[in-house]
């Protein structure tokens, strides 16, 4: 990802490393920062890949590189391609509210309602800090964290509402079935002498009668 | 603080519908004070609208007590009632509703006009209200003649012009573009912060965020409040 934010700086024309880092800095704002190392390493790497060239020291002595046509051709298909994004990636919010309610270790109500509080108070923190902000850069950053917050808002929601319903209610009946199924699998003679027991019970009181 | 500008203690709100009583409010208590944005959310149904419209006197509960600057509601006459919501209430409806034969700064000076105050003052007063709300050059524009934004701005004008203290605003933004529906929210903090008590309902995360206090309603019953932190997370904090 940094190497194809310096391939779209290096587009303008020669630069040095520390250059490099103080644009893509300007670009992107206080989020983040960047090393000089992480600058000069992947400089490095992409040089080795054939995607920059050294370009010798400008007059203060600082080594320069530029862009070779295989970087441009590899920038046009970084900037041009689209980033995949997938639901594999495990989110804990998913996590916990999906093992509370697959065990009812605890309600899922609780961690719903803790991460909704949660969440609520960054996206008050993140919206002030907006209004405050006064970088674009930071700006988009804060933006993009206000939607992503809202929507694992929305998302709680969401699974409140299906938790709370006939897909929960299933699942609190599968949980029974399996609670109930793995006592008997585990201790099928305690469970079935008890049974006898209550059979004798049932037994002595006709005899009686 | 002084006393809340709305409150409402063990507000219960039934209706009616044939022989069931749905129950809107059960037992809510709830204020709002001066200087303050209060954000009520919650789903559909959840009672939203209700505990606004209660709040504002445009509904009356079932049983609980509802005090408006510390006065029971029920304690005021009809005649006084009725001229707390002229004089210090203003509300804002998720369409504008502004008369389209008016212009803005009519609109605005409407509610005083009916008030009874001299139509000069009324409009010194509209000048006023719509500068607050960031409506400057546009005062003789008739509402067609603006943007969605712009006329929500007008109907916030109007809620907020001479003395009125609350506002009571219900999904002011559910006919507005993202970035508009925002700036109007930071509009009601501004008015917040200059001194009104103002309620919003949203069904929005991300507006109720504008809000000091977010409370949320579930089944006619606060469910959660949240407040915001007395020492927020600051810009480096939110983005590492």
């Amino acid at each position: 990802m940094i190497r194809g934010a310096l391939l779209t700086l290096l587009s303008e024309g020669p630069k040095y490393g520390y250059q490099l880092k103080s644009e893509f800095e300007a670009s992107t704002g206080a989020a983040w920062a960047l090393n000089i190392g992480q600058v000069y390493n992947t400089l490095g790497r992409m040089e080795r890949d054939g995607a920059v060239e050294p370009l010798g020291e400008d007059d203060e002595g600082r080594p320069r590189y530029q862009l070779s046509s295989a970087g441009r051709a590899e920038l046009d298909q970084w900037l041009g391609g689209a980033v995949e994004r997938s639901v594999a990636s495990r989110d804990e919010v998913t996590m916990k509210v999906l093992m509370a309610a697959a065990t009812g270790v605890v309600d899922p109500a609780g961690p719903i309602a803790v991460q909704r509080a949660a969440s609520q108070r960054t996206l008050q923190d993140a919206t002030a800090a907006r209004v405050a902000a006064a970088h674009v850069a930071d700006r988009l950053h804060l933006d993009r964290l206000i939607v992503t917050t809202a929507a694992e808002l929305r998302w709680l929601d969401i699974a409140e509402q299906v938790l709370e319903g006939e897909a929960g209610e299933a699942l609190r009946t599968e949980r029974q079935q399996r609670q109930t199924s793995g006592r008997r699998s585990k201790s099928p003679a305690t469970r079935s002498s008890a049974a006898r027991s209550v059979k004798s019970e049932q037994g002595e009181v006709a005899d009686n009668g | 603080m002084g006393e809340p500008a709305a409150e409402l203690r063990q507000v219960v709100k039934e209706h009616r519908d044939g022989s069931t009583v749905v129950r809107a409010l059960g037992g809510i208590d709830f204020a709002v004070h001066a200087g303050e944005m209060v954000a009520v959310t919650g789903r559909s149904g959840s009672g939203k609208s209700t505990l606004l419209n209660v709040a504002g006197g445009l509904d009356e509960a079932t049983s609980g007590e509802v005090f408006v600057e510390g006065r029971p509601l029920t304690s005021l006459t009809a005649a006084e009632r009725a001229e707390h919501r002229r004089r210090h209430l203003g509300f804002v409806f998720q369409a504008a509703n502004l008369v389209p034969a008016l212009t803005a700064e009519e609109n605005v000076a409407l509610p005083l006009e009916f008030d009874g105050v001299r139509a000069s003052k009324a409009q010194a007063s509209a000048r006023q209200a719509l500068e607050r709300v960031g409506l400057v050059g546009l005062q003789r524009r008739f509402p067609d003649e603006l943007s969605g934004g712009q006329r929500q701005r007008v109907a916030i004008a109007r809620a907020v012009v001479g003395t009125r203290r609350l506002i009571l605003a219900d999904e002011p933004t559910g006919a507005l573009d993202d970035l508009t529906g925002r700036s109007m929210f930071e509009l009601l903090a501004g008015l917040a912060n200059e001194g009104a008590a103002v309620v919003v309902v949203t069904h929005d995360d991300e507006l109720a965020a504008y809000a000091g206090r977010i409370i949320r309603l579930k089944d006619g019953r606060v469910n959660q409040v949240v407040e915001r932190s007395a020492a927020p997370s600051g810009l480096g904090e939110l983005l590492s």
